[in-house]
């Protein structure tokens, strides 16, 4: 990048659009597991969108973690200390984790107790793992807690996105906005026109 | 930037406090989902603890069904289905199954009784994968419509420890509140013991969907009826063999295979599909699917049948679910108890390796 352009605010589009699509199917997917193990009446329910939409989660990190090796990020906005750009970084590959981990997991848990794994129709998942009843619980408590963990994860880092836009006002969440952003949104030094 | 503009210290704590508010509504949003708001809802996990105050705690046992023994052979469809289920199982030809029979109730040690209701469970292992799992029991009717009047008719009919039987006031009060239950218990009393697990018709009980190539659904309910002549149960059962009824099915099974005819019995609209305590008309069509023979009987101490959990909504493609509130409240619940004994200890089994003769 030359010196004379503006210095790249937001996220890559296709990252802009991961980021969205992503957001709105792991919150969904978080509520409807919570939802799933309360309820007799709607677990059936419940499960058979758990499952294709846990599958469709896997296969759209994996575009997500390589479309994020293949882009630039935008820098972190001066409001960010050192240590907060840390947690903000750490938290980013806990997520990356969870991501993989937690339908991975899922995936092997009902492969290890030999439970068909139905996605829709005649369409099913064949098992990863050999069949292991021990191997399953193990499994089974791991996605609970990682599911947990997930949700406290995406819960402080939505919280902490919006105390920056409306506590701190430094525009973070511009950064990431399906649209583009305001020519006002550029930082410092006057904004330049790119068109 | 506005960044650089310091806003007014009340303003700022407005926009803490909204920052607060909008977390603090997805949290609420999330308890609610996950129940912790509505402890008094039932939930599988409150359904299973029901079970383990009602039947104590057996570590390692199927939590309802938890006395039973493992068995194998293969199922025979003539075709007949074909045309109003696309499921492979209904083509014709033959495929593996795993089963399992077990009397009722969480005592994995309870003594074998005529009256025990009985069950046999059926796993048809179909091409690719696919799999097919049906839990049937010897009532023509369930006892309960909801999951909610099944704990209520658990806790209602639990033994008394002083007594040795339940307590009739709760009994009674029970069947008040659900005059559906009477009803039903009305039909089940009219239907005839018999003798033994081989004698008995099994009854899924609950609706479920055929759905054909094209796309339409029918609904179905289905039973295993034995080509064993029915003998009827002994007024006086010969007395001191817990395992009577359970040596006696090892007996046949070593003497030669045991079948039953899959029946099909078809709905009419206006049929309830989500109310297992009525039953359907006498004249609806009934179909003969095929030939289930069970050939080889193992204890559930050395079989993998122990861990197959007989979700009734692991179902092939061909049947889907009805609107009976109970199957997604079983499968549900079958889940939990699975989750809870393979993570426990095994104990042995009260029909031991030994019992079976080589």
């Amino acid at each position: 990048m030359s010196q004379t352009t503006p210095s790249i605010r937001q996220f890559a589009w296709s990252s802009r659009i991961l980021h969205w699509l992503m957001a709105v199917m792991v919150l969904a997917m978080l509520f409807i597991g919570a939802a799933m193990v309360a309820s007799l009446a709607d677990y059936h329910l419940l499960l058979s969108i758990h499952r294709p939409l846990g599958i469709t989660i896997l296969g759209l990190v994996v575009v997500r973690f390589v479309n994020r090796q293949l882009t630039t990020l935008p820098p972190f906005p001066p409001t960010m200390s050192s240590s907060e750009r840390r947690v903000a970084e750490w938290s980013e590959r806990l997520m990356y984790g969870l991501m993989f981990s937690v339908p991975l997991i899922g995936w092997a848990m009902l492969s290890a107790a030999r439970f068909p794994i139905v996605l829709y129709g005649p369409i099913r998942l064949p098992p990863i793992l050999p069949v292991n009843a021990a191997l399953y619980t193990v499994l089974r408590g791991a996605h609970t807690v990682l599911a947990y963990l997930f949700f406290v994860t995406v819960i402080a880092h939505f919280t902490a996105v919006l105390f920056h836009t409306l506590v701190i006002r430094d525009r973070l969440l511009e950064r990431m906005v399906p649209w583009r952003a305001g020519p006002t949104a550029q930082p410092a030094p006057a904004p330049r026109d790119p068109a | 930037m506005d960044v650089t503009d310091d806003p007014p210290p009340a303003s700022r704590v407005v926009r803490l406090a909204l920052v607060g508010a909008i977390v603090g509504a997805v949290l609420v949003a999330f308890a609610y989902a996950a129940g912790w708001l509505t402890p008094g809802r039932l939930t599988p996990e409150g359904l299973v603890d029901t079970f383990e105050q009602v039947n104590g705690q057996h570590p390692g046992f199927r939590r309802n069904h938890a006395k039973g023994v493992s068995v194998s052979g293969t199922f025979e469809s003539t075709g007949r289905a074909a045309t109003l289920s696309r499921a492979v199982v209904f083509r014709p030809g033959r495929v593996p199954v795993v089963g399992r029979f077990s009397l009722a109730g969480g005592n994995p040690n309870a003594a074998d009784s005529p009256e025990t209701v009985r069950a046999l469970a059926i796993r048809f292992s179909l091409p690719d994968g696919e799999e097919w799992r049906t839990a049937m029991i010897s009532l023509p009717v369930f006892p309960v419509r909801t999951p909610e009047a099944f704990r209520d008719q658990l806790v209602a009919m639990s033994v008394d420890p002083r007594t040795g039987k339940p307590d009739a006031a709760k009994v009674q009060a029970f069947l008040a509140a659900h005059p559906e239950s009477a009803r039903a218990l009305t039909v089940i009393k009219a239907e005839k013991l018999s003798s033994g697990y081989e004698n008995t018709t099994y009854y899924g009980l609950n609706a479920f969907e055929l759905v054909s190539s094209s796309g339409k659904s029918t609904p179905v309910r289905w039973s295993m009826v034995p080509l064993q002549p029915f003998v009827p149960a002994a007024a006086q059962p010969a007395a001191g063999d817990p395992n009577f009824l359970f040596d006696a099915l090892i007996a046949q099974v070593e003497r030669g295979p045991l079948r039953w005819r899959l029946v099909l019995t078809i709905g009419q609209p206006g049929d309830p599909t989500n109310d297992a305590t009525i039953a359907w008309p006498a004249d609806r069509e009934q179909i003969d699917a095929g030939t289930l023979t069970i050939d080889r009987i193992e204890s559930d101490d050395s079989s993998p049948v122990r861990n197959i959990t007989f979700d009734p909504l692991v179902l092939p493609n061909g049947i889907t679910t009805s609107d009976d509130p109970l199957l997604s409240a079983r499968s549900a619940t079958y889940s939990v108890s699975f989750t809870r004994r393979v993570g426990e200890p095994a104990s042995p089994s009260a029909v031991p390796p030994s019992a079976i003769h080589p």
